[in-house]
C-alpha cells in the first residue's frame, strides 16, 4: 500500500508531463489528480491503521558499491505516516484547487498547453517529497531533498516568460544549494564514521559518535556535533531559517497553488521533518540543540516584524510561514519534536488554507496582489472570506485559554511555548510570546484591509471581482475542517504527555532518559499559559484600531519612524547585504574567470594546441614520411640506437 | 613420439598441405579459372581450422622437443588470425576479381602467410619464430606487388621487402646474441639460463634487436614508416588483410617472445615497450591529422592502434595480456568494418580514396552512413561502444601495473586521434553538398560493414566473451 502511495504521484507525473499529448490535456490533468487522490485515500487509510512499528518495505538496490550499500526502501513508521497525511492530502487538494486556478492564465497564450506541465511538476514534487519522507537512509534522503528543490525551481519559474519569475526560481535553487551542501558534507562524514548511510546503523552510532571527535576544517570536533550541525545547516536552507531565508518570499512568484503547497505546507517543513527525524542523534548534542532553538526563535521574531509592513498579499503569508517555521525549530530544538511535527501538521492545514484562500482572492480579483488595492471584498467573496476567517483564527491561537480547546494553531502554538518555558529557555519563551503578538497583528491586518473597508484601487476590477468556482472552494472546505479540528484531535497522542508521546511514536523520535519536557510543559505557571492568548488579543486589537477604526494611523507612524518602517519595508536589508557580500563579488570573480581564466587561458591554451602546435607536429610527420627507402631506414637504425641506448644507460639493465 | 608431435601441429600442418596442393591443381589445372573457387575453399578450410583450435583443449603442450607450443594463448591467437583471415579473403574477392588481380596464388598466398603466422604465435623457439615470421612476412610481400602493372603497388612492395629485410636483419642479430650468452634458442631454456645467471649484457642488446625487429612487423614507432606507403599502395583487399591477421600474429608472437623468453625480467623490457607504445599512440594520432586518403589515414590509425595495444604488453601482467588480446580482436573487428565500406568506395565506376568523397554520404546512403559513424566512434573510443571497452582494458592493465603516465598519455592520444575519425563523420553528415558517392550492390560488404558496427553496440552488453576466453589465454601464457 505504501508502495502505491509513493509511487502513483510518479506515474500521475509521467503520463501528465509526457503523454498528455496522447491522452489529450483535459484528461491529463485528471489522472495526475485522480492518482494523488488514490494517494492521499491510502495514507490515511495506512495513517490510522499504523500501529506504531517501525516498518521497512524494500523496493529495490539502489547503490551497491563496496561498503556503500543503499536500498531504495520505505520505512513506515509514524513520524511518515503523519507526514504522508499531510503531503498527499495537500497535494491533492492543491491539484483540484489547480484546475480552477490555472484554468486561464495571462502569462500564456490561450493555444499554449501548459496546464499538463503544471500539473506534471506538481506530481512530480509530491512524488519527490514522499521520497524524502519515506527514505531509509541518507542517500535516500538526499535524493527526496533534491528533487523537491527541481520541483520548487521549475513551479517558481512555472511562468516561463516572467524575469522575475526565472529569478526568484534560480535564487531559490542557489541559496540552498548552501544548506544542501551541509547536508551532504553531514552524510559524507557520517559515511566515513559510521561506514554506513542506513538510518538504522546510523542511530545506533549515535552514542558513539557523541565520544567521537573528527578533524574538519583544522578544527577538532564532536562528531555528534559536528553532523547535527551540519544536518541543521541544510534544514535551514530547505526551511528558510534566518540568514538563509530569503528565497522564500521571492518563491511567491510562483502560483499561488505551488506556494500552498510547497512553500507552506510541504517542502518548507522538510527541515523540521529532518531534525525529528535525527531526534537520537540530536538528542546527544546539546550544544547544536541550543543553536536551534536561538535561529528558530530569531527567525520566528524576525520574519513576524517584516510581516507587519508587506503589502503583498502573498508575501504576508510567506513571511508569515517563515516566522512559523521558527516556532517549529524552536520547539524542535528544546527537544519536544512531537510538538514540532504537532504544528507541522496543523500549520499545514491552516497555512495551505490561508494562501488557497489569498489564491481565491487574487484569481476573483484578477491577479491583483496588492493588498492596498483591496478593501471591502467581504460581499463580493463571501465563502472566501469564511475560510480566510477561519485560518486566520487558526493561526493567530484563537481558542479558550487554560484549556485545550480552540481552532489547530491555538493549541500547537501554545504547546510550542509553554515548552520553551519549560525548557528554560526564558529568551525564546519571550521571542515567541512577541511574534504570536505580531502574527496575531499582521493576520488581522490581512483581513482587515482585504475583506473590510471601503473598496481602493482600480473601480473597474472591484466591479468584476467575482467568487471562485467550486473546484477552488472544495479544497478550502476540507482545509477548514483540519483548521478547526486538527488542534483537538491530535492534541493526545502528540503532546499530552511524555508516556502517551512515547507510546505513539515508539521509536520513530528518540527521547532521552531524562528528556521530561512535555510533562513538564503542562505544569508551567498560569500566566505562562495565558502570555500567547493575551499577545493575540493585544495584535487583534492594534490591527483593529489600525485599519478599521484610525485608518490614517499607519501612515502618520511610517511618517513619524521612516528609519524603522523602511528597515522593516526592505526585511532589515539582507537582500542588500547579501548582494553587496556575496553576489558582486561572485560576479566579479566569475568575470574574472571567464574573461582571464576560461577565454584567455583554458581557450587559449587549448586553441593554441589544437591549431598551432598539433597541426605543426602533422606537417612535421608528413615531412618526415618523404617516400624515400633510405629515409625510412635511416628512422629504423635511429630507433634502434635510441632503444639500445636507453636499455644500457638507463632503463633496466641496472 | 613424432606421431604425437605432427599430432600438435596439425593445423598448420593441414592448412600447408592444403596450400601445396592448390598450387599444384591452379599451375596444371585451371589456372586463374579456378582462382575464384580456391579462394572459397581457402577461406572455408581456415574457418574449420578456427572451430578446430577453439574446440581444443586448454591443457599446453610441447611438440618438436618444446620448440612448438599449443597452448590456451596460441589456440586464442590462431582462431583471431584464421578467422579474420578468411573473412578479409571473402570480403576482398569480388574487388580483386573487378581489377583483374585475382588470380590463383592470391588465396594459396595468403593461406601459406597465415601458416607462418599460426608458427608464430605457437613458436617455442628462436628458429621457429624467425621461420614463421619470414614464411608469413615473404608472402606478404608478394601479395603487396599483387597489381605488378601498377607501379604504386610494386613501389610498395618493394619498400615493404627492402625494410622488411632490414628488420628480419635486426632480429636475427638480436636472436644470434641472445643463442651466444644463453646457449639454447628455445624460450623455456632461455628462461631458466636467465633465472640462473641473470640477465648479462648480451642477453639484454639481444633482446632490444629482437623487440626492433618484431616491432617493424607491428608497425610501431620509430619502425613504422613503410606502413603508409604500404597501405596506400598495395591492393585495397590486401591493404584490409595487413590491418588485421599479421598484426594479430605479430603481436602475440611479441607478447610469447617476452613472456616465455624473459618473463622473469618483465622490468627490463616492459620500458621499452612503454616507450615504443607512447611513441606509436601519438605519432600515429598526430600524423593521420594530415591525411586526405582514407587507406594512408587507416595505416596511421593501425599505428596508433598498435600503440593501445602495447600499452597492455608493457603492463607485464597477466591482465595486460588479456587487454591486448581484447584490443586485438576488437581492432580487427572495427578494421574489418571499416575495409568493408572502403571496398565499395566507387565513383563513376572507379574506386576513390580520399576521404572528402564522403561528403554528405548520410543523405544518399543512411545505413552505410551510420554503420561508419558507429565504427568511427568505437575507433575513437567513445563510450559505449565496443572500442572503448579495448582502450579501457589496456588502460586499466596499465594503471594497476603502476604505469599512470603511460594511461595518461595514452587517453591524451586517442583525444587527439578522435579528430580525425570525427572529420569522416563531419563530412558525412554536415559536409559541402556534392555529387553523392555511387550506389555499389555489394551485399558481402554490406554485410560485414552493417555487422561489424552492430558488434560495436550490442558487445557492450558483454563483448560476447571474449573478454574472458582472452582471460583464459592470458593466464596460459603469463604464470
Amino acid at each position: 500500500m505504501a508502495t502505491i502511495v509513493l509511487l502513483a504521484p510518479l506515474l500521475g507525473a509521467i503520463l501528465s508531463g509526457l503523454f498528455w499529448r496522447v491522452t489529450g490535456e483535459k484528461a491529463a490533468q485528471v489522472i495526475a489528480t485522480g492518482l494523488l487522490f488514490l494517494s492521499a485515500a491510502l495514507s490515511w487509510v495506512i495513517f490510522l491503521t499504523h500501529d506504531g512499528a517501525v516498518e521497512q518495505i524494500t523496493l529495490m538496490r539502489w547503490i551497491d558499491s563496496g561498503t556503500l550499500v543503499g536500498d531504495w526502501a520505505i520505512r513506515l513508521d509514524r513520524l511518515t505516516a503523519v507526514m504522508l497525511i499531510v503531503i498527499t492530502t495537500v497535494s491533492a487538494l492543491v491539484h483540484l484547487y489547480s484546475f480552477g486556478y490555472m484554468a486561464h492564465d495571462s502569462h500564456f497564450a490561450d493555444d499554449e498547453s501548459y496546464r499538463p506541465r503544471f500539473f506534471a511538476y506538481l506530481s512530480l514534487f509530491t512524488f519527490a517529497m514522499l521520497m524524502l519522507v519515506t527514505a531509509d537512509n541518507l542517500v535516500q534522503l538526499f535524493f527526496g531533498w533534491e528533487g523537491v528543490g527541481l520541483a520548487s525551481y521549475l513551479l517558481i519559474g512555472f511562468y516561463i516568460r516572467k524575469q522575475s519569475a526565472g529569478a526568484a526560481a534560480m535564487k531559490a535553487f542557489i541559496v540552498n544549494r548552501v544548506g544542501d551542501m551541509g547536508l551532504i558534507i553531514a552524510l559524507m562524514v557520517t559515511f566515513y564514521l559510521v561506514d554506513s548511510i542506513a538510518y538504522d546503523d546510523v542511530f545506533a552510532a549515535a552514542p558513539m559518535l557523541a565520544e567521537t571527535t573528527v578533524s574538519f576544517l583544522w578544527t577538532e570536533w564532536n562528531a555528534a556535533n559536528l553532523i547535527a550541525f551540519l544536518l541543521f545547516v541544510g534544514a535551514m536552507g530547505k526551511s528558510a531559517q534566518l540568514l538563509l531565508h530569503t528565497w522564500l518570499p521571492d518563491a511567491m512568484e510562483g502560483p499561488t497553488p505551488v506556494s500552498a503547497l510547497i512553500h507552506a505546507a510541504t517542502m518548507v517543513t522538510a527541515g523540521v521533518f529532518l531534525v525529528a527525524r535525527f531526534s537520537p542523534l540530536m538528542e546527544y548534542t546539546p550544544d547544536v540543540t541550543a543553536f536551534i532553538v536561538l535561529v528558530g526563535a530569531l527567525t520566528a521574531f524576525f520574519a513576524a516584524t517584516v510581516g507587519l509592513v508587506q503589502n503583498d498579499i502573498k508575501r504576508v503569508i510567506a513571511y508569515s510561514t517563515c516566522s512559523q517555521l521558527g516556532y517549529m525549530f524552536v520547539a524542535a530544538g528544546i527537544g519536544v519534536y512531537s510538538v514540532a511535527m504537532f504544528h507541522l501538521l496543523t500549520h499545514a492545514f491552516f497555512k495551505a488554507m490561508l494562501f488557497l484562500g489569498a489564491g481565491s482572492v487574487i484569481h476573483g480579483m484578477h491577479h491583483e496582489q496588492d493588498m492596498r488595492n483591496y478593501g471591502g471584498l467581504r460581499k463580493k467573496l463571501p465563502l472566501t472570506y469564511w475560510a480566510m476567517l477561519i485560518g486566520t483564527l487558526a493561526i493567530t491561537g484563537v481558542g479558550i485559554p487554560l484549556t485545550t480547546i480552540g481552532f489547530a494553531g491555538f493549541v500547537s502554538k501554545d504547546a510550542i511555548i509553554e515548552s520553551a518555558f519549560a525548557a528554560g529557555t526564558t529568551y525564546a519563551f519571550w521571542i515567541l510570546v512577541l511574534a504570536a503578538l505580531m502574527t496575531s497583528f499582521y493576520s488581522w491586518r490581512l483581513m482587515f484591509m482585504t475583506f473590510f473597508g471601503t473598496p481602493r484601487g482600480d473601480k473597474h476590477t472591484h466591479e468584476h471581482a467575482h467568487e471562485s468556482p467550486l473546484v477552488m472552494l472544495a479544497p478550502l472546505a476540507v482545509l477548514a475542517v483540519g483548521a478547526v479540528l486538527s488542534g483537538m484531535v491530535f492534541y493526545g497522542p502528540f503532546f499530552g504527555s511524555t508516556e502517551a508521546v512515547r507510546e505513539y511514536f515508539g521509536a520513530s523520535i528518540f527521547l532521552a532518559e531524562e528528556n521530561d519536557l512535555i510533562h513538564d510543559a503542562h505544569y508551567v505557571a498560569k500566566w505562562v499559559k495565558a502570555a500567547p492568548f493575551v499577545a493575540m488579543l493585544i495584535g487583534l486589537g492594534l490591527a483593529w484600531l489600525f485599519y478599521i477604526r484610525a485608518t490614517d494611523l499607519p501612515k502618520r507612524l511610517a511618517e513619524t519612524f521612516p528609519g524603522a518602517y523602511n528597515f522593516l519595508l526592505n526585511k532589515w536589508y539582507f537582500d542588500e547585504i547579501y548582494d553587496a557580500v556575496f553576489v558582486r563579488p561572485a560576479k566579479a570573480i566569475g568575470t574574472f574567470l571567464w574573461k582571464k581564466g576560461d577565454g584567455g587561458t583554458i581557450d587559449g591554451g587549448i586553441n593554441g594546441l589544437a591549431m598551432g602546435i598539433i597541426p605543426m607536429l602533422t606537417r612535421l610527420a608528413g615531412r618526415a614520411q618523404s617516400g624515400f627507402v633510405y629515409h625510412y631506414a635511416f628512422a629504423m637504425v635511429l630507433g634502434i640506437v635510441a632503444i639500445v641506448s636507453f636499455v644500457t644507460l638507463g632503463g633496466g639493465a641496472n | 613420439m613424432i606421431g604425437a608431435d605432427l599430432t600438435t601441429a596439425l593445423p598448420e600442418i593441414v592448412l600447408a598441405l592444403f596450400a601445396m596442393a592448390m598450387l599444384m591443381v591452379g599451375v596444371y589445372g585451371g589456372k586463374d579459372k579456378l582462382a575464384e573457387p580456391i579462394l572459397y575453399a581457402t577461406s572455408a578450410l581456415m574457418v574449420m581450422l578456427a572451430l578446430y583450435a577453439g574446440a581444443q583443449s586448454l591443457d599446453a603442450e610441447t611438440a618438436f622437443n618444446g620448440t612448438y607450443l599449443k597452448d590456451g594463448f596460441a589456440q586464442f591467437a590462431k582462431m583471431l588470425i584464421l578467422v579474420s583471415a578468411a573473412v578479409v579473403l571473402v570480403m576482398g574477392k569480388s574487388v580483386m576479381a573487378e581489377t583483374g588481380l585475382l588470380k590463383f596464388e592470391y588465396p594459396i598466398l595468403i593461406a601459406l602467410s597465415v601458416v607462418g603466422m599460426m608458427l608464430m604465435v605457437s613458436a617455442g623457439d628462436l628458429i621457429v619464430l624467425y621461420m614463421g615470421l619470414e614464411l608469413q612476412s615473404l608472402a606478404l610481400y608478394v601479395v603487396a606487388t599483387m597489381n605488378r602493372d601498377s607501379t604504386r603497388s610494386t613501389e610498395a612492395g618493394l619498400k615493404y621487402f627492402i625494410l622488411g629485410a632490414l628488420a628480419s636483419g635486426l632480429l636475427l642479430y638480436g636472436a644470434s646474441l641472445t643463442y651466444g650468452y644463453a646457449g639454447t634458442t628455445v624460450f623455456a631454456g632461455i628462461l631458466s639460463t636467465i633465472s640462473e645467471d641473470g640477465m648479462s649484457v648480451g642477453l639484454l642488446m639481444g633482446l632490444a634487436f629482437m623487440l626492433a625487429g618484431l616491432a617493424f612487423k607491428v608497425s610501431a614507432v620509430p619502425f613504422h614508416m613503410w606502413t603508409p606507403d604500404v597501405y596506400e599502395g598495395a591492393p585495397t583487399p590486401v591493404t584490409a588483410f595487413f590491418a588485421t591477421a599479421p598484426k594479430v600474429a605479430a603481436m602475440a608472437l611479441i607478447a610469447r617472445l617476452v613472456h616465455d623468453a624473459f618473463g622473469t625480467v618483465p622490468g627490463d623490457w616492459s620500458q621499452i615497450v612503454a616507450l615504443l607504445a607512447a611513441a606509436s599512440m601519438f605519432v600515429g594520432a598526430i600524423a593521420a591529422i594530415g591525411q586526405r586518403d582514407i587507406k594512408r589515414l587507416m595505416a596511421y590509425s593501425s599505428i596508433s592502434h598498435m600503440g593501445f595495444a602495447l600499452v597492455g604488453l608493457a603492463a607485464g601482467t597477466a591482465q595486460g595480456v588479456q587487454g591486448m588480446l581484447v584490443y586485438m580482436a576488437i581492432y580487427v573487428t572495427m578494421n574489418i568494418g571499416v575495409f568493408a565500406f572502403i571496398l565499395t568506395m566507387r565513383r563513376d565506376g572507379k574506386p576513390v580514396t580520399d576521404i572528402a568523397e564522403m561528403n554528405q554520404l548520410s543523405k544518399s546512403e543512411p545505413l552505410r552512413a551510420l554503420a561508419l559513424l558507429v565504427l568511427m566512434f568505437s575507433l575513437a573510443g567513445v563510450p559505449p561502444l565496443v572500442g572503448f571497452f579495448g582502450k579501457f582494458y589496456v588502460l586499466w592493465a596499465a594503471v594497476n601495473a603502476g604505469m599512470t603516465w603511460l594511461a595518461i598519455a595514452g587517453v591524451i592520444a586517442s583525444v587527439i586521434g578522435a579528430f580525425y575519425y570525427l572529420r569522416i563523420v563531419y563530412y558525412m553528415y554536415f559536409g559541402a553538398e556534392s555529387e553523392p558517392l555511387d550506389t555499389v550492390r555489394a551485399p558481402v560488404q554490406g554485410t560485414l560493414l552493417v555487422a561489424s558496427a552492430m558488434i560495436m553496440v550490442l558487445g557492450v552488453i558483454n563483448l560476447f566473451g571474449i573478454d574472458a576466453m582472452a582471460a583464459l589465454a592470458a593466464e596460459a601464457l603469463v604464470r
